[in-house]
């Protein structure tokens, strides 16, 4: 049905569209393409499943696992059974039998994606007087019920286009990257089938052109992220891992799931379009319902895009391979909640009181997560926070209006995140191969072990140090003109010009939340920078921790590894002039702003009571240049403060104490959660749903109606009142029957001659 | 003709049920039964006078059913008798509840 250029509807009566007939029409096969590199990666999967694999490798080393978790399990004996090459497992090197043959799909079907995503935008560019409606396709009626008319139907406009191009565009990268790093496990073609999974639904919730499609893709992106967490699943902690977040999502899917229940209750409809049409007239401007269907749908971004409450579950996500963290956990799948957002600006401007609150989530995120990052030992563990803490800016950004800021930040951060993660990656892989030569089971994630790598792996240095001062904010690396423009759009908000700042919050004025999330944002500015210079200095700096032994295995990744990372490490530099500042015009001003115009341009001006805002030149430059101050002095504090030669290997580090030892433990959050949620649940279900509900009253039930023996009583013994009802109604029923063939007879008679006389006297 | 035949099968199909529930030897029971089965052999040919030949065909069906039923019938009876030395139906109960 796929294949069918179906004309849609919205289309059909507005005449064609100027992008029908491009290359737009295959816009159906971008997503396409990595389901069917998920179909032959699956197949090649399960085909080597049912064969026998070699002799348990872990059955020799009885490995720890390297984040200090659990103690390996025994791997299981099938080739793919999600035990063996962990990061860091050891294990005797057995390439997949199918590896080379998924090495060719996995990333092939990625990059023609991209080759396609990138035709698309050539054509959109080449739209004489540029595409102001979206192109929208429609391939067949999914849910036609009642008055519920939803299509199966993608959406292309610029706001979806760039998502794709960032989708496909790093995806890439990160399935190359991953051809190196996963090279020996023997899941390869499960984990690219899953990777190619994720990509697919990802793509559907960028392109869904109404929010049950954006839904599904929703929902996609979550199974495959559960499913690559938990991709070592033989060690408890990585499954748990992987529960633990699909459940934290599910509570964010609930508010998106209601939202969506309450949209199609007030407007009818639930294509982007159609509420983007009916919206501004229909909803009461600040009213209750467009605030509680903005909440509503913020507690489904805050799940999956990680803001507090929700965040718990993205540092634990980290169980997962490497290459995965840097796709789903940084690049792509947490920025969702972010494109949500964007994607329904002509709901949020509508409701400033949610907004609002969606500022205030972003930047307490921000600082809280920042503040956890500052004492995180586990490489991986660090760049999580930061991702958290870094996708609290993006919300600031969307939530104050600003939604290109916001979304300008989603495209650097993916860029030099994922540059961080894969470097971190391939740190990781140098450890693990230097470990696995002298058979060290130390942990290869904590930087404590690390230090001084500079030496042995000089381009993942350099290009660590290239993300570095992106996230950093240093000025003309990509991270500096997007945090600057968020945290420029929500000061300039403050002020009296827009609906954000005359609304009030909970009574607290809309002006103070602002300027609060402002000062949060700076003051999480600089913790970044510190934490980010930290990571650095511990990793590759100072004198070497590996050990004598281990330190002559050091070397760097293969080329599959470092070629993405060269490429990932020009976009995080240069990422920037994409969106330049009217102040430095080193190019083209503002590209991202005038491409993202016909897609958020309306929800930015009604935030902004209609008019864009003007900044003098003295504000905007005390603006950069409070930005830029804050940047470098976290740099050079933390260059004056953390002495690298003075830390020593994990093992033999002393505890933190005080404030440190609470950040060390994440504020103790998830402690806070067990206790105030998990056990709570637990003791309910077993307590009352288990012993009260299901052995008291189902299971009694059950013995008084039918039992008449206990089944934990002693053999023989009846329990009083054992069967009662049971028995009452079969001695019932065994009165009828007498057994004499004359009774039977005569009933058969008298039911004759009743039926007949129905019949007759009727 | 059709009336006093109908009446006549009317009469037969009432002894025969009024034997098969008034009596306790399961020898009459049975003949009362193939009684029943007659009357309304009875009627269908009282019928085919008027309406073709298809109810003469059907008593030949009847007649076939009828044979296998007495074959069996009768075969059940004695392997009743041997079992219990007797017919009388009154003291076999074994589908008592």
């Amino acid at each position: 049905m796929l294949l069918q250029h179906a004309a849609d509807a919205v289309q059909a009566g507005a005449g064609a569209h100027p992008l029908s007939g491009t290359a737009a029409e295959y816009l159906w096969l971008v997503p396409l393409l990595p389901l069917l590199g998920f179909v032959l990666n699956g197949l090649l999967s399960l085909v080597s499943a049912y064969r026998v694999g070699p002799a348990d490798p872990g059955a020799d080393h009885d490995a720890a696992h390297g984040g200090g978790h659990a103690v390996a399990t025994t791997h299981g004996h099938a080739t793919d059974s999600g035990g063996g090459a962990h990061g860091d497992d050891h294990h005797p090197v057995v390439r997949h039998r199918f590896a080379t043959l998924t090495s060719i799909i996995g990333p092939g079907v990625l990059a023609l994606s991209f080759f396609l995503a990138v035709a698309i935008f050539a054509a959109m560019r080449g739209v004489g007087g540029g595409v102001h409606a979206p192109f929208i396709q429609s391939y067949f009626a999914w849910m036609p019920v009642g008055d519920l008319r939803i299509n199966a139907a993608f959406q292309l406009d610029q706001l979806s286009m760039l998502m794709m191009l960032i989708i496909t565009g790093v995806g890439t990268l990160i399935h190359i990257f991953s051809v190196g790093y996963m090279q020996d496990d023997p899941g390869y073609p499960r984990y690219f089938a899953y990777l190619n999974l994720f990509v697919f639904f990802m793509l559907m919730l960028v392109l869904g052109a109404n929010y049950p499609v954006l839904f599904v893709g929703w929902e996609g992106v979550g199974l495959c992220s559960y499913l690559l967490i938990g991709f070592w699943f033989s060690e408890k902690a990585n499954a748990d891992a992987g529960k633990k977040a699909f459940i934290v999502n599910r509570i964010g899917d609930f508010g998106l799931l209601i939202a969506m229940f309450m949209l199609f209750a007030n407007l009818g409809t639930l294509d982007f379009v159609g509420i983007a049409a009916a919206a501004p007239s229909q909803l009461v401007f600040g009213g209750a319902l467009v605030t509680a269907i903005c909440l509503f749908m913020f507690l489904g971004c805050a799940g999956k895009s990680a803001q507090i409450p929700l965040y718990v579950w993205l540092p634990d996500a980290m169980a997962g391979p490497t290459p995965v963290s840097a796709l789903i956990h940084a690049a792509t799948m947490v920025t969702a909640g972010v494109y949500l957002v964007a994607r329904s600006n002509f709901l949020f401007s509508l409701a400033p009181a949610a907004e609002l609150t969606v500022v205030l989530v972003g930047a307490l995120t921000a600082i809280f997560a920042a503040t956890i990052g500052l004492k995180q030992w586990d490489i991986k563990k660090v760049l999580a926070y930061s991702t958290v803490s870094q996708l609290g800016y993006m919300f600031v950004g969307v939530g104050s209006g600003a939604y290109v800021a916001g979304v300008f930040h989603l495209m650097t951060h993916a860029f030099f995140k994922a540059l961080l993660f894969l470097g971190s990656g391939s740190v990781i892989f140098a450890m693990h191969r230097a470990y696995h030569h002298t058979g060290n089971h130390d942990d290869a994630q904590d930087m404590r072990n690390m230090g001084g790598l500079k030496q042995y792996m000089r381009t993942t240095w350099i290009l660590m140090w290239i993300a570095t001062l992106a996230i950093a904010g240093v000025p003309f690396f990509s991270g500096f003109f997007s945090k600057d423009e968020i945290l420029g759009g929500v000061f300039l908000r403050a002020s009296e010009h827009s609906t954000l700042a005359q609304a009030h919050w909970l009574g607290i004025p809309g002006t103070a939340i602002l300027y609060l999330s402002y000062a949060l944002g700076l003051a999480a500015a600089f913790m970044t920078a510190v934490y980010m210079t930290r990571m650095m200095l511990y990793t590759f700096h100072g004198p070497n921790r590996t050990g004598e032994r281990e330190r002559g295995h050091l070397a760097e990744a293969p080329w599959t590894m470092t070629g993405p990372l060269v490429i990932l490490g020009v976009l995080s530099a240069v990422g920037g002039w994409f969106n330049l500042p009217a102040l430095i015009p080193l190019g083209p001003v503002g590209v991202l702003e005038h491409w993202l115009e016909p897609v958020v341009g309306e929800g930015a001006l009604r935030v902004t009571n209609g008019a864009p805002i003007e900044a003098t030149h003295s504000v905007e430059y005390a603006l950069i240049g409070a930005a830029v101050v804050i940047a470098i002095a976290g740099i050079a504090l933390a260059f004056a403060r953390l002495k690298p030669d003075r830390l020593v290997p994990k093992a033999q580090s002393p505890e933190e104490h005080g404030f440190e030892r609470v950040l060390a433990n994440k504020y103790y959050v998830d402690e806070a959660y067990d206790k105030a949620v998990v056990q709570p649940v637990v003791a309910t279900s077993r307590g009352l749903l288990w012993r009260g509900v299901d052995v008291g009253l189902i299971d009694g039930l059950t013995r008084l109606i039918v039992q008449s023996k206990d089944d934990d009583a002693a053999p023989g013994t009846t329990v009083p009142m054992g069967g009662l009802a049971a028995r009452a109604v079969g001695w019932v029923g065994s009165q009828v029957q007498s057994g004499q063939v004359g009774t039977y007879a005569w009933v058969l008679v008298v039911g004759v001659l009743f039926v007949l006389g129905a019949f007759t006297f009727r | 003709m059709l009336t006093e035949s109908l009446f006549f099968s009317a009469v037969l199909f009432t002894i025969g049920v009024i034997g098969v529930l008034t009596r306790r030897n399961a020898i009459i029971i049975f003949m009362c039964v193939e009684l029943m089965l007659n009357a309304v052999n009875l009627t269908f040919v009282a019928f085919a006078q008027v309406y073709g030949v298809a109810g003469q065909v059907f008593v030949f069906f009847v007649m076939t059913v009828a044979a296998a039923e007495a074959a069996v019938g009768l075969a059940i009876i004695i392997a009743l008798f041997r079992h219990r030395q007797t017919v009388n139906l009154s003291n076999i109960n074994l589908l008592k509840g």
